[in-house]
């Protein structure tokens, strides 16, 4: 009973996600009368949205599910797929219960992208969200702030609700609360990988980008209590791996059942980032958008989208080894996805330094053929299995 | 039609053109001789690049991908992109960031066959591309000094608003500064640093004279693979010095006197005496094979009269100017202003704007594959041009420094197909 429950679940997580006409979305407008908000990856301030009575929306390409016919035409055969599948998505029509779209600071396609949006579609709210690469308090802070301002009044004009300091102190919570449940999750699958097949907990987070927040929570609130009670998991003999390099373009679901079948356990990844971006609870104390700059600054996760200032480039990577009793690291990064790419030797020089294995190889959302994948991650994870430690 | 046979002997060039020649084989000189003469680098991007500050510190500014281009125009970026990628860095990304890790390797080896300073400072201006950062991330590791990062905000509204300005200014004096006296031992000095920008402002203009001169009917000058030459000071280590400005005057008087005269652009093939084709140009030219594919324009009569790679480097023609009794503030302008730092619908207008102020005959997009800065979302500026104004969009693809990506007679085949499109237009509406 318990498997089919879950099974349920992650299956109506799959089939909301790949949902591509949004049909939850609308009905929420249709509910609500609120503004719904499509945001790309990696993080934006989600709170402020819903406390202004607005649904985020995850907009994450279009996977292996989506012809590609009109996006192709907008870009080279040398730039990554999520643009031109979500350009595809916005020029279909599927996109069109969307009240405005965010585009954060990722990398210069995304924030070209922004900037197509507005020629493309001029009566959407359409915005570039610019976050600051200097990480002082009385600099990169007050210049994210207005950032936020600047935001907000926006979403105002739109007919979203006027920025109010009490609903997003209640916002936070709400999403402090979504954050902690999202760490357990992952913490119960560096502590017992079989219990949460990362194929489960992958569809369950995209959901949860298109979930209103309350029911997100309650769904990985059944998720995790259900897992645990499944006495039919065991464990098995896999190599556990890290799998790192997908924060933007997301894989298909199959690449990640493969690297799964082929003896991994995934025991971290950077999967739809924007649940985990901020590693501590917001405070709730004091000025609500600064507690939302500040936690910006000083506790966001490490990124190639992020400058790393004094640190070490790699070292962060070697510490998730560790935190998470790795075995390997999969370098795994869509191709023509500059801050993965660019980051990738410097990831290298530090597992190699660490003694770490690791290999790489590249993916697009939309690939279909996982065999030679499927051959290369087994062939590292029999190598770990063999040879680790010898 | 025949091949024309041409060498590098046979190149004509200007004076200003020499002259800046010999201003920049200067600059490599004494980057080469700091280790005799004490003297200290900084290296740093064109994008919002801070010239004049760099230099109130008597510090000598050393541009990377102005190196990596120089490595290309030599023939020697097929194998430091080579050696870059056999370290590991994937066969995607930008070739400028391969080259130089593959020029570090190589012993750092500039222009001139000699050897280029380590750094003194890495002054990361992030400026309108991504992969600014990154690489200075990968340099950090190479070089045994401090980084300072300015991160300047993009233009995602079309605008520069109060908060991006002062951002930046306060990046400048509290972190910028600080870095530059620490890197050269050296005060701050306001008072010259207005002077400095004086100067950079009547380069400026005569910079701007220099670029419009291309209204005119026939064109004196190559906007784009001219232009390259034109910028070269203004965009890298002259910017504020009283050579740049003595450079300016003289190419803004040949300039002028070849508007009087009635004369074409100095092309490498010499004089171009008919000009067929007005372009205007979008996207950085291709550094592998810069003298082979002007030719090809040169080949068909055909002229840029205006281009946007020359705007990275500051956007002049729309006004900007280095401010003496703003100074900090007009250095944060400056480096918000850049080309690659406006949102795609300001492009669009420079575009549109340069279409017909220049009275082009077409826009061409010349689209780098490691650069996706400019790349991505060219094939839609291509159509919005095409609808706004009524002219003929070209496109062709080619990469910065990695020769692998320069296809001669793919893009030759391409131009000639273009040239015969604008051809037909111009029949149909005198037909």
């Amino acid at each position: 009973m318990t498997s089919q429950s879950i099974a349920a679940l992650v299956e109506s997580a799959n089939q909301l996600y790949r949902d591509y006409d949004f049909t939850s979305v609308k009905e929420w407008k249709a509910r609500t009368g609120g503004l719904a908000i499509g945001f790309m990856p990696i993080y934006v301030p989600r709170e402020l949205l819903h406390a202004q009575g607005c649904l985020p929306v995850g907009v994450m390409g279009g996977g292996d599910d989506l012809e590609i016919i009109r996006g192709d035409a907008y870009y080279q055969s040398y730039i990554c797929h999520i643009p031109r599948s979500t350009i595809e998505l916005g020029l279909g029509g599927k996109l069109d219960c969307l009240d405005g779209m965010l585009f954060p600071a990722i990398c210069d396609v995304i924030r070209n992208l922004s900037g197509m949006w507005k020629l493309e579609f001029p009566g959407k709210l359409s915005r570039y969200l610019d976050v600051p690469q200097d990480f002082e308090d009385d600099m990169g802070g007050v210049f994210y702030r207005a950032e936020l301002e600047e935001l907000s009044a926006d979403l105002a004009r739109r007919g979203a609700r006027p920025y109010d300091a009490e609903a997003l102190r209640t916002s936070i919570a709400v999403y402090n609360r979504l954050s902690a449940l999202v760490r357990e999750l992952y913490q119960l699958r560096r502590d017992e990988p079989w219990l949460v097949p990362t194929a489960e907990l992958y569809c369950l987070l995209r959901a949860a980008t298109i979930w209103p927040v309350e029911d997100a929570i309650l769904h990985l609130e059944t998720y995790r209590d259900l897992v645990r009670a499944d006495a039919s998991r065991q464990p098995m003999d896999q190599a556990r791996v890290i799998l790192a390099g997908s924060f933007c373009e997301q894989p298909p679901l199959g690449l990640i059942k493969t690297l799964e079948r082929s003896g991994c356990y995934i025991v971290d990844d950077d999967f739809v980032q924007v649940h985990r971006w901020l590693v501590q609870p917001v405070s709730t104390a004091g000025d609500p958008l600064d507690a939302l700059v500040s936690a910006f600054l000083h506790h966001a996760m490490d990124s190639p989208t992020r400058y790393c200032g004094e640190a070490t480039k790699g070292v962060e990577l070697v510490q998730r080894v560790a935190a998470a009793a790795a075995e390997g690291v999969l370098l795994c990064a869509p191709s023509f996805c500059d801050p993965a790419l660019l980051d990738q030797p410097m990831a290298v020089d530090a597992l190699e330094a660490a003694g770490v294995p690791w290999t790489a190889f590249k993916y697009a959302e939309n690939n279909g053929q996982f065999q030679v994948i499927r051959e290369q991650a087994g062939t590292f994870a029999d190598s770990i299995k063999l040879w680790s430690g010898v | 039609m025949t091949p024309k046979t041409r060498d590098a002997a046979t190149a004509q060039k200007d004076d200003s053109q020499l002259r800046q020649k010999e201003m920049i084989a200067a600059h490599y000189s004494r980057l080469a001789r700091t280790h005799e003469t004490g003297e200290r680098s900084v290296y740093t991007f064109v994008p919002g690049n801070l010239t004049e500050l760099i230099r109130n510190f008597d510090l000598l500014p050393v541009l990377p991908e102005i190196n990596a281009l120089q490595s290309a125009m030599r023939g020697k970026s097929k194998e430091y992109i080579a050696a870059a990628e056999r370290e590991g860095h994937s066969e995607d990304v930008c070739t400028y960031v391969k080259c130089d890790v593959g020029m570090k390797r190589a012993g750092n080896v500039g222009p001139t066959g000699e050897r280029l300073p380590d750094p003194d400072l890495l002054l990361l201006s992030y400026t309108g591309c991504f992969t600014f950062m990154k690489w200075f991330e990968i340099l950090k590791r190479e070089y045994d000094c401090p980084v300072t990062m300015l991160h300047v905000p993009y233009q995602g509204e079309g605008e520069i608003t109060k908060s991006m300005r002062d951002y930046v200014v306060e990046q400048i004096k509290k972190k910028v500064i600080p870095a530059l006296e620490k890197a050269s031992g050296k005060k701050y000095d306001e008072d010259k640093l207005k002077e400095q920008l004086r100067r950079s402002a009547q380069a400026e203009d005569d910079l701007v004279a220099v670029l419009e001169s291309a209204k005119h009917k026939p064109s004196p000058i190559d906007a784009y693979f001219g232009g390259v030459y034109y910028i070269g000071p203004i965009f890298t280590a002259f910017r504020g010095t009283q050579d740049a400005v003595d450079y300016y005057r003289l190419l803004r008087a040949e300039t002028e006197e070849a508007v009087r005269a009635g004369r074409g652009p100095i092309t490498p093939s010499g004089e171009l005496k008919e000009e067929k084709y007005r372009l205007v140009v979008e996207g950085p030219p291709n550094w592998t094979n810069f003298r082979q594919f002007w030719e090809m324009f040169v080949d068909e009569g055909a002229v840029c009269v205006a281009s946007t790679y020359t705007k990275v480097g500051g956007v002049y023609d729309a006004g900007f100017r280095h401010d003496p009794d703003r100074p900090l503030e007009s250095l944060a302008e400056y480096c918000l202003g850049c080309y690659t730092n406006l949102n795609l619908p300001s492009r669009v207008e420079m575009l549109e704007r340069y279409v017909r102020e220049y009275q082009a005959d077409g826009l061409l997009i010349n689209s780098i594959k490691s650069c996706n800065s400019f790349s991505a979302g060219q094939l839609m500026i291509l159509r919005e041009i095409e609808e706004r104004t009524g002219v003929p969009g070209g496109f062709v693809e080619s990469d910065l420094v990695d020769p692998r990506y320069f296809s001669g007679a793919n893009i030759k085949n391409r131009l000639e197909s273009y040239f015969q499109m604008i051809e037909q237009k111009r029949q149909g509406v005198t037909a």
